[in-house]
């Protein structure tokens, strides 16, 4: 990198030569799990400051594990319980924690930009743990990392991408990467919630879409919980229409296609219970990679804190 | 006057440290540990030079110290990660920890630190192909190639075949 960012907010901010030199060094990082000690003194003295508006005990779990075998403290604003609820600006919260030596900051937040505003704000490190819709980029990272590991070079790869393409950060984020990376995207789901104009490939037909050929099928989680205007009937018909059903399961096995997704997932929705112990399934390794993808974040960045003196 | 150190004088300083090493490999088990980049291509090539010896065991590793190192909050850019390869036990192993230039002192510590995280070593000695002087650290190697007059604001630059497809030494004086 030319030179060192100092906030990790969308795909979009880096070059494919950025890209991937995150990716080497995830890839370095996974050789800490290997050891006796699995923790490296790199951050020692450092704090790391978890800020989630949005509740995510697996994002920050993996945020919590990376800093730490990187040496940072680390610490949660307990956001339901803080002042915030009681009318403090953004501003006047950040000021708060810089004052008390923070370095970098992990949020989430309902807000599409949430992140890149508060970067404009402090001089801490701030890296996006998904904003909104807009982007989730170190799910985007830890995926390309963990297809890497099945297919070293992504160049023409094809990625076919499954769900609610429309609302998800972690298809804008993914699909992004990937495309940097030189990889094929691909995007299936109902006609409602795949864009229309977007440059990649767009099936809302399973048959279709899984005669493209490709390499890798992402699932995109069902996101019960926002069905508030129901987007498909129901469940049961959305695992017949798009959900990796036994016949289906067995297809992706002959053809030695990889399975991922980001989790947590809902079984019978968009994967049969077979799916989840598939040879092929990468599920696992997705959670594995995301806390070195996110020491690998965290190493490259250099906040403006006072306790970095830049030379 | 620009000093230099041909591909000849890299030989001769790896066989006198080989012969140094001779007697205390022999019979033993020593894992010999190059600090990269570089102290791994002169780590293998000393193992090379004493394999000869069947009755010594030798193991080689590789270790990247960057993520040990004290001074990252100084450095705009923070070094890629070029990973460690130590794929056998360090506990109560005779570590000879292998590098270039022994300069600071600085990556020698870290490299303690991090050996450390492997596991427990019975003795870590320190190897190198040039010790240039100007310690900022309580650190002597037990084995020096060559000895090299410098001014602390000199560089000292290293080519290895391995690394650069060409072999020697140069130092570039300060103005």
């Amino acid at each position: 990198m030319n030179s060192a960012p100092k906030d990790f907010l969308d795909i979009a901010s880096f070059s494919k030569e950025d890209l991937t030199s995150f990716l080497d060094n995830t890839m370095q990082m996974k050789e800490i799990f290997t050891r006796s000690v699995k923790k490296v003194p790199t951050l020692r003295g450092r704090t790391v400051l978890m800020l989630f508006y949005e509740n995510s005990t697996r994002t920050s779990t993996s945020f919590e594990i990376a800093a730490k075998r990187l040496s940072a403290d680390v610490t949660n604003f307990d956001v339901p319980r803080s002042s915030v609820q009681k009318g403090e600006s953004v501003k006047d919260t950040i000021d708060t924690l810089e004052a008390m030596r923070c370095d970098y900051v992990v949020v989430r937040h309902p807000m599409p930009g949430f992140a890149k505003n508060l970067a404009g704000l402090t001089n801490m490190s701030v890296i996006n743990a998904g904003d909104g819709q807009h982007a989730h980029p170190t799910q985007a990272l830890l995926d390309a990392h963990t297809i890497r590991e099945v297919h070293p070079e992504l160049e023409k790869k094809k990625v076919l991408i499954i769900g609610d393409v429309l609302h998800s950060r972690v298809a804008r984020s993914t699909s992004r990467i990937l495309d940097k990376l030189g990889a094929e995207v691909a995007f299936l789901g109902p006609g409602s919630l795949v864009p229309k104009h977007s440059k990649f490939s767009r099936f809302t037909n399973y048959e279709e879409a899984i005669a493209w050929k490709p390499d890798v099928v992402y699932l995109l989680r069902v996101q019960m919980e926002r069905q508030t205007a129901p987007f498909f009937p129901s469940t049961a018909e959305y695992h017949n229409l798009y959900g990796i059903t036994r016949e289906r399961l067995a297809y992706l096995s002959d053809h030695g296609i990889y399975l991922m997704h980001p989790g947590p997932f809902n079984r019978g929705v968009e994967i049969c219970d077979e799916a989840v112990d598939y040879e092929r399934s990468l599920i696992n390794k997705q959670v594995e990679n995301g806390v070195a993808a996110r020491m690998s974040v965290l190493y490259a960045l250099k906040p403006q804190t006072s306790s970095f003196i830049i030379e | 006057m620009p000093v230099a150190i041909d591909e000849e004088g890299i030989e001769e300083a790896l066989r006198k440290i080989a012969e140094e090493l001779k007697p205390i490999v022999s019979g033993q088990t020593t894992a010999f540990i190059g600090l990269k980049s570089r102290g791994d291509s002169v780590a293998e090539r000393l193992v090379t030079l004493l394999a000869e010896d069947d009755s010594a065991e030798l193991f080689l590793g590789a270790l990247d110290v960057s993520l040990y190192r004290d001074d990252l909050s100084r450095f705009t850019n923070n070094p890629s990660l070029q990973g460690s390869e130590i794929d056998f036990p360090l506990d109560d192993a005779h570590v000879i920890l292998v590098d270039d230039v022994l300069f600071s002192g600085r990556t020698v510590r870290a490299a303690l630190d991090a050996i450390t995280d492997y596991g427990r070593p019975k003795k870590i000695e320190l190897a190198v192909l040039i010790d240039r002087g100007h310690r900022e650290l309580p650190i002597a190697p037990n084995y020096v190639g060559i000895t090299l007059e410098t001014a602390k604001e000199d560089h000292v630059k290293v080519f290895l075949d391995t690394t650069d497809n060409k072999e020697g030494i140069e130092v570039t004086r300060a103005e």
